[in-house]
């Protein structure tokens, strides 16, 4: 399906490409023994390394490595077992060596690839051109003074995954499909927790619009897009701001641009002449990397079974149609819950009741499915109460609700509040009976053809049981009534 | 007598023998420090009562039998060592009044022995120089006057002139250097004494203020080969703090100084004997040479084919390094800080005001050879350079257990003699520069005078991780050498 943008002189295709920069979840920072958690008061995890004294040296943290090699594999890439650290160089206040190091010629993966899912069932393939690892500058604050800016170093060294698309996407869906997807991969191996807000995920987006069949336009690249919608918007706007220009008899220039969400529109930050030249060079103070393929081996056996791989089981383990296993893949916690919840069960059951009724419940709770009341375990039981007729469909739905409310089980909730259905035939004959003497003219109108008051005459006798009677005994003793 | 006429080994078995304390060999050397720095200039600053107290420590440590191989033994310290709580200013205004946090490596491994600091000593402002002229606290004066003109300033080569100065005046019964290009061997040859620049990842670069990554080699200087083994004994070793650091055992370098050169192929490489060079530094290579075949070596005339080349491609490669070094020191977090209207005023005003001309001169050429469009043709052909001298090296390595050159192309040179022209300063480099593109060790040692009366050395090369070899090299020529000249400004001397 393509994603066509009518100008004024015909037909334009947009080509997006994204460079993601992923925080590795790591305790320690890429080059130094200080901790590299979120959130700690400013400059209190800062090494003399970070801070760039003179004399000080990096080391690089094999666990960092470990895991970029790991999200390289789960991004079906080449591992390079050689790669190299070089050095950025410029100036900026939070930047204390006055270079990042970073991996510019020889990265630590190569290509590889990810699958995204459309809306309209389909998927696509978009290539990565290459993962490098790098160090994070600190914070420049801004805020907290009239005329002076605030330096924050706790962020200074911390690793960073720099994961670089090729230019496949083509539409702002796509380019909200390929980060989502990206984000369920590293969340799966757990190499960064994905959190856009704060910042552990950021993209910069590249854009150009051509018409087809043309070769590449100019592009600019849309810096720092701290959210999925956003990074739908910015590919959109941009698109139409370069149309526009092309359309007017303009030129896109090359340059870098920002986006700001509160007016939907992307603002020029600095063009290509104003580019640093950073002078790269092979950081002297480090050793090229040099990877043991046993140990490369060694990761690829112990990753986690990854979003692809999960939803084409759920396919065919559990029948589960594509768009259900797409969605419940999504998030690593969401894929365990069904599968708790499926586990010697009806599994298309357990998919229907995960993404329905508890999706809109937690959603309504605004709260994540790990914060869920009702656990995967609960909403097994009540599969079980439905399947062995203790509860009937409406009663469960009943029951979900207080389960969620109260995070106890559906057995205790049955219990307590009587809801085991009635499957006893005398009960069932006796309210069936009283409805029927109660409601003469009916009985005569369904005896004269109107079979749709059967209908009414169900809902009567269960609202007499309190929706306890069990639905196909009901049925059968009220025909059995009507038809005497 | 003084104790200070010892050397460092004799003061180590003294000490030992409690003939006398190492707070009298202390307070002797911090008073010949008193008398003779105002002139000399070679210590920045006198950390007075650290000393005494790292003395008195080692007094216990030998009292109790608990001594290191180093215990009270006065030392100097480069400048560019980063000393816990001891100001330190690789001689340049912009690290202001820095008083690091944190001890080098390498000489918490000399503290860790019982070694005691005297202070800081004068260098090259960031080890650029060959000189001691471009340091921000004046230059040092070389303890050696020429006899027919005793009244010049002659220059303690450099970067290492401080300490090299200390040592051979007698301010201290060894000392630490760093060496880029030549900066422990070239002043160790001005001043008549021994340094030794080990093989890089021999002893850790962590705290030492980076000049030129790649290149930097801490090393001794001792007034005997004996004594700089015994320092490079403590200075060396595996450092994970440093990735460049080997990890390899340390052998024993003092036992090496005694060993045979019988069956030692020693190669005298043709690529030495430059244009200019002074006829009687010629003859002290063949004296030299004489003397190591009456020690029983083979000698062996060889080829480095290119040698020439090495001087350029280190003009290259370390300012490159040292631009890059040096972007820490903008006045945001420590050190010298000149403010100004905006972030771009403040870098701008602190740089101008806290580097000095030698060093702007290598961050301009540094920034030059590594911007896009020029890096192929500079840096990186510099690189391939170094990888075919590299090459050199391995290949005579295979014919040749080490080489033996002179240290420098000239002796010490006036203070004023050769300041106009950079490229010329930068030649004092020639012999030496090798040896840092390589990462071998190189030994100089003093082998005789020139007509003037100042002292030459002789340099011997090695292979990587092979100082052994050097210091059995090194130490038969100071036994054949019997170099026994002293500078006339020296602890102790009636001047």
């Amino acid at each position: 399906m393509n994603y066509i943008i009518e100008g004024r002189t015909g037909p334009w295709e947009i080509v997006v490409g994204l460079e993601v920069h992923a925080q590795v979840i790591s305790q320690s920072k890429l080059f130094s023994g200080a901790a590299a958690t979120f959130g700690a008061p400013p400059n209190t995890q800062v090494s003399f390394v970070d801070a760039a004294f003179p004399g000080m040296l990096p080391v690089i943290n094999r666990d960092c490595v470990a895991q970029a090699v790991r999200t390289g594999l789960g991004l079906n890439a080449k591992i390079n077992l050689v790669s190299r650290f070089d050095r950025k160089n410029y100036f900026y206040a939070d930047l204390p060596s006055g270079y990042q190091i970073s991996q510019f010629e020889y990265p630590i993966v190569g290509t590889g690839v990810i699958n995204i899912e459309l809306a309209d069932g389909t998927t696509k393939q978009i290539g990565i051109t290459r993962l490098h690892l790098e160090q994070d500058a600190g914070k420049s604050l801004h805020d907290q003074h009239p005329t002076k800016t605030f330096i924050d170093l706790n962020r200074s060294g911390v690793a960073l995954m720099e994961i670089v698309s090729e230019p496949d996407i083509r539409s702002p869906e796509e380019a909200g499909a390929y980060v989502r997807k990206l984000r369920s991969i590293l969340r799966y191996l757990g190499t960064c927790d994905g959190n856009m807000e704060e910042g552990s995920l950021r993209a910069d987006v590249n854009v150009s619009v051509r018409k087809t069949g043309e070769s590449y336009r100019t592009r600019c690249e849309i810096k720092n897009v701290n959210s999925i919608r956003f990074v739908m918007q910015a590919v959109e706007v941009e698109a139409l701001r370069q149309i526009e220009v092309w359309e007017s008899g303009g030129t896109v220039n090359q340059e870098t641009r920002l986006f700001d969400p509160n007016r939907s529109e992307t603002r020029s930050m600095r063009s290509k002449e104003d580019a640093h030249d950073y002078r790269y060079f092979p950081d002297p103070d480090l050793l090229p990397v040099v990877l043991d393929a046993d140990w490369v081996k060694a990761l690829r056996e112990s990753l986690p079974e990854l979003p692809d791989a999960k939803k084409a089981r759920f396919m065919r383990d559990y029948g589960l149609s594509s768009y259900n296993a797409t969605v419940l893949v999504g998030e690593r916690a969401t894929a365990e819950f069904f599968e708790t919840v499926a586990y010697k069960r009806d599994g298309k059951t357990a998919a229907n009741w995960v993404t329905g009724d508890l999706f809109a419940a937690l959603n309504r709770a605004g709260l994540g499915i790990e914060a869920s009341p009702l656990t995967a375990e609960h909403l097994g039981g009540l599969l079980d109460l439905i399947a062995d007729n203790t509860i009937n469909g409406k009663i469960a739905k009943d029951v979900f609700s207080a389960m969620m409310d109260t995070g106890k089980s559906a057995a205790a909730i049955v219990d307590e509040k009587g809801l085991r259905q009635v499957t006893d035939s005398s009960a069932i004959d006796a309210a069936v009976k009283k409805i029927l003497i109660a409601n003469p003219s009916q009985v005569a109108a369904y005896k004269t053809g109107q079979e749709k008051m059967f209908g009414f005459f169900v809902g009567q006798v269960m609202k007499a049981m309190e929706g306890k009677g069990n639905p196909a005994l009901v049925n059968a003793a009220l025909r059995k009534g009507l038809s005497g | 007598m003084m104790f200070s006429d010892l050397s460092l080994i004799a003061a180590r078995d003294g000490l030992r023998r409690r003939d006398f304390t190492a707070e009298e060999l202390c307070l002797e050397h911090l008073q010949s420090i008193e008398e003779l720095n105002p002139r000399l200039n070679a210590y920045i600053t006198v950390s007075h009562s650290q000393a005494l107290a790292q003395a008195r420590a080692a007094d216990t440590a030998l009292t109790r039998g608990e001594a290191g191989p180093l215990a009270g033994i006065p030392l100097a310290i480069k400048d560019l060592f980063c000393t816990q709580g001891i100001r330190t200013t690789a001689a340049s205004k912009i690290l202001g009044p820095f008083v690091p946090p944190f001890e080098s490596t390498v000489t918490a491994n000399l503290l860790r022995d019982g070694a005691v600091f005297l202070g800081k000593t004068n260098l090259d402002e960031f080890a650029m120089g060959s000189s001691n002229l471009t340091s921000a606290y004046g230059p040092v004066e070389n303890p050696w006057k020429r006899r027919q003109d005793p009244d010049a300033v002659l220059v303690p080569g450099g970067s290492s002139g401080g300490s090299a100065t200390a040592v051979a005046a007698r301010l201290a019964m060894g000392g630490t250097g760093t060496d880029t290009g030549g900066s422990i061997r070239q002043p160790a040859s001005f001043c008549g004494i021994v340094g030794m620049k080990p093989t890089y990842g021999r002893c850790s670069r962590w705290g030492v203020v980076a000049f030129a990554s790649s290149l930097d080699h801490p090393g001794p200087f001792g007034r005997t080969v004996a004594d700089t083994a015994l320092l490079l004994q403590s200075m060396a070793g595996f450092d994970p703090k440093d990735s460049t650091s080997a990890d390899r055992a340390v052998p024993d370098f003092t036992v090496a100084c005694t060993r045979s050169l019988k069956g030692l192929r020693i190669g005298i490489p043709r690529e030495y004997r430059v244009d200019g060079m002074p006829e009687e530094i010629e003859l002290l290579w063949q004296r030299g040479i004489a003397w190591l075949r009456d020690a029983g070596a083979e000698i062996v005339d060889v080829s480095l084919p290119h040698t020439k080349y090495g001087l350029a491609a280190y003009y290259v490669i370390a300012p490159a390094e040292a631009s890059s070094n040096l972007a820490r020191y903008d006045g945001v977090r420590f050190g010298l800080r000149t403010n100004g209207d905006d972030l771009r005023d403040l870098y701008e005003r602190t740089r101008s005001a806290g580097f000095g001309t030698e060093v702007k001169r290598r961050i301009f050429i540094g920034t030059y050879v590594l911007s896009a469009g020029y890096y192929d043709a500079y840096y990186l052909r510099a690189q391939k350079v170094r990888t075919l001298i590299l090459r050199d090296f391995t290949k005579v390595f295979e014919q040749v257990d080490a080489l033996l050159t002179p240290t420098a192309p000239s002796a010490a040179f006036g203070i004023a003699e050769k300041t106009d022209d950079p490229v010329t300063m930068y030649l004092n480099d020639v012999f030496t520069v090798n040896a840092d593109l390589a990462g071998i060790p190189g030994l100089s040692v003093p082998a005789g005078l020139d007509a003037d009366g100042l002292p030459l050395g002789l340099q011997v090369l090695g292979r990587p991780f092979d100082e052994e070899t050097v210091f059995a090299i090194g130490a038969a020529i100071e036994r054949a050498a019997s170099f026994t000249a002293l500078p006339s400004l020296r602890a102790g001397a009636t001047a």
